[in-house]
């Protein structure tokens, strides 16, 4: 017992090891769950993925440096119009071909984040909600202009099949699945190794002084100033993290929808991440990891219900908004602070669970 | 005369020369000037608008004056951002706190540390930034200490008792290991057995600080400040010693003065019984 208390202590005092070894597991859990899963769910757990990446993001941004956006599909929308054009120049044959462009859709992100995270910074309340609306307004136009982006049809993404991967992540997936990679399990692993690799780096943030400063920016600005805390570079550098996570997740979700087009990224994607991130919890990775399993999932729930009190298929597809919704407002009423907000406070207060104030 | 085994030394830590604030017809400071030495505490009154916080408000960069200079060191400080003034060794306490209320008490004071922290973004980002948050921690665990709150640790500011919440902010603005040190009204709401203890910390902080204190108990300030400024309608009126201030017939008119607002009622009473004693 003394033994194990020994090596587990400096495994959970640093942030990093705690972070990887609760990602590592969570992704082994993932693998089995997905290798063992049918391509109709393989497909919905590979949207959960990009998803949570995006609600990540946006959950820092809003809950730990307290800015609200209402432009991350717009961001996410950036992310897939990078990833669709380089693929489209690389053929997007090889895993290297995946990872340039999902690499330039976090850059060009990057660059979109600092250029309206810099006036959205000294912005605050319905402002800041307002310029990020903007973007989420003018983005999809934009994509429709011009030639490039393929207009209103969208541009086709192309992606490496599952039999050209590299052997060696064939015989890894054979190995710890026992099933063969295909298409859909092969959207799916990547989805969530990226997922496990961001939320890893955004928990060391958020456990780390930059978290810590946009706490303090969120909570009483004048006495983070007083600290010496720049509140318009902590703003914008929050701002930024947040744009590159929605970057990445619209490259991913250029991938698995195949195809890229301004439809996909209205003003009520945006709506929809920051309700996922609502449900959840503000500031919790956790719950952004619930509140996308949610929205991944949701739309096959209300259907399923919508079928069985007797509707037809596309009324019962018309259901999902209104579930949707319904969800959102109780969980709101009934549990303010989020999913994992409102579970973390009960377990405080009961006798069993620990005070201690936890991030991830 | 409050007895530090400090010598006040000549040469100023910090300036304030000729300034002059107004908000649009208010002349919240009028050409006003003062000095305050390395390890001294210098005590700035006056009734109620004053000026005092305008006073500190153009310290930090909050107001910019529309007249006049403020001096470090000898050196100028130009239009300094709030941001930077505790790069340049200056911290303050908010008359309204300010905590940071959905941070523990360590993670208040660790964010009052900043300053001394070395761990940036790209150590934040890998998870490796641990050891640097560490030592502030304990520099932070530390202060709380000598305050004798670290029991409070670990809980959030906003279930605290209001003089403890205080040492809060007053451990968040020392743990920054300031060289001026702003206290805007520290003892307001605090009993009288809880001013006492305050004298007693404000008169050992002037081993590592000096101390700019606004206050509006008369006691406190006596006992505690080396010198003492009078501001009235953002002039300053008086200058000097507490024994000279208690005597100065403009200091007594000032407050005489100013009788209809309840609070100075307060000041008034406690001057006299200063004076008295
Ligand atoms: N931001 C502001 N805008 C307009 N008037 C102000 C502002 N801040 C202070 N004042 C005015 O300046 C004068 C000095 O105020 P203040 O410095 O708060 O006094 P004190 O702290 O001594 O009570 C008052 O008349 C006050 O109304
Ligand atoms: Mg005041």
């Amino acid at each position: 017992m003394e033994r194990l208390r020994s090596i587990i202590r400096p495994v959970a005092s640093v942030p990093l090891a705690r972070h990887l070894v609760v990602a590592l597991v969570a992704f082994v859990v993932a693998m089995a769950v997905i290798g063992s899963s049918s391509q109709y769910l393989q497909t919905r757990y590979a949207e959960m993925a990009y998803f949570a990446i995006a609600a990540g993001g946006l959950t820092l941004l809003t809950g730990l440096s307290g800015q609200l956006s209402l432009g991350h599909g717009a961001l996410m929308a950036v992310g897939a119009y990078a990833a669709t054009l380089v693929l489209e120049r690389t053929g997007g044959e090889t895993l290297a071909d995946v990872f340039v462009a999902l690499l330039v859709a976090i850059a060009v992100c990057a660059v979109v984040g600092v250029v309206v995270g810099v006036p959205a910074a000294r912005l605050h309340g319905p402002y800041i909600a307002g310029a990020t609306l903007t973007l989420a307004v003018a983005v999809p136009r934009l994509a429709n202009q011009w030639e490039v982006f393929g207009g209103e049809q969208g541009l086709q993404v192309s992606v490496p099949r599952a039999t050209d991967l590299p052997a060696w992540i064939q015989d890894l997936v054979w190995f710890f699945t026992a099933v063969e990679i295909d298409q859909y399990s092969f959207l799916a692993y990547l989805g969530w190794l990226l997922l496990a690799i961001t939320f890893v780096a955004l928990a060391n943030l958020s456990r780390s002084r930059v978290g810590r400063r946009w706490r303090a920016v969120r909570d009483d600005d004048v006495s983070a100033e007083l600290a010496g805390i720049h509140l318009g570079r902590a703003r914008v550098v929050a701002f930024t993290v947040s744009a590159m996570a929605a970057g990445l997740a619209g490259g991913l979700m250029a991938m698995n929808v195949r195809l890229t087009a301004p439809g996909a990224f209205t003003i009520t994607l945006s709506l929809t991440l920051l309700a996922a991130v609502v449900l959840g919890g503000l500031g919790s990775l956790t719950g952004a990891l619930i509140g996308a399993g949610v929205l991944a999932f949701l739309p096959k729930f209300a259907t399923d219900l919508g079928e069985s009190v007797g509707l037809s298929a596309t009324q019962a597809a018309e259901v999902t908004p209104v579930v949707y919704g319904l969800v959102l407002m109780l969980v709101i009423l009934l549990a303010p602070a989020g999913i994992v907000g409102s579970l973390r406070t009960f377990l405080a207060r009961s006798p069993l669970g620990s005070t201690k104030e936890k991030t991830t | 005369m409050p007895g530090t085994g400090h010598d006040v030394q000549a040469s100023p830590l910090f300036a304030v020369e000729g300034v002059s604030v107004r908000f649009g017809g208010v002349r919240a400071l009028e050409d006003v000037s003062l000095e305050v030495a390395p390890h001294e505490v210098l005590g700035v009154i006056g009734p109620n608008g004053a000026g005092k916080t305008t006073l500190f408000n153009v310290v930090c960069g909050f107001v910019s004056p529309a007249e006049g200079e403020l001096r470090l060191r000898g050196e100028k400080i130009h239009a300094l951002r709030p941001h930077q003034l505790a790069g340049h060794g200056i911290a303050r306490t908010l008359q309204g706190l300010g905590l940071f209320e959905r941070m523990t008490v360590l993670d208040n004071v660790m964010v009052g540390a900043d300053r001394l922290a070395r761990a940036g973004f790209v150590r934040g980002l890998l998870g490796i930034g641990h050891r640097d948050d560490a030592r502030l921690a304990a520099k932070a665990r530390e202060v709380l200490g000598e305050l004798g709150i670290e029991s409070y640790a670990a809980r959030y500011p906003g279930s605290l008792p209001y003089p403890i919440r205080k040492k809060v902010a007053l451990a968040r603005a020392l743990v920054a290991e300031p060289e001026l040190l702003l206290l805007d009204e520290p003892a307001s709401g605090l009993s009288a057995e809880e001013m006492t203890e305050l004298g007693e910390i404000i008169t050992g902080l002037t081993e590592r600080t000096a101390v700019m204190l606004v206050e509006h108990h008369m006691d406190l300030v006596m006992s505690v400040c080396h010198r003492i400024t009078v501001l009235d309608f953002g002039r300053v009126i008086a200058a000097g010693t507490p024994d000279e201030i208690r005597n100065d017939p403009a200091v007594l008119a000032a407050y005489l003065g100013d009788q209809v607002e309840h609070d100075d009622a307060a000041e008034v009473h406690a001057l006299t019984v200063a004076e008295e004693a």
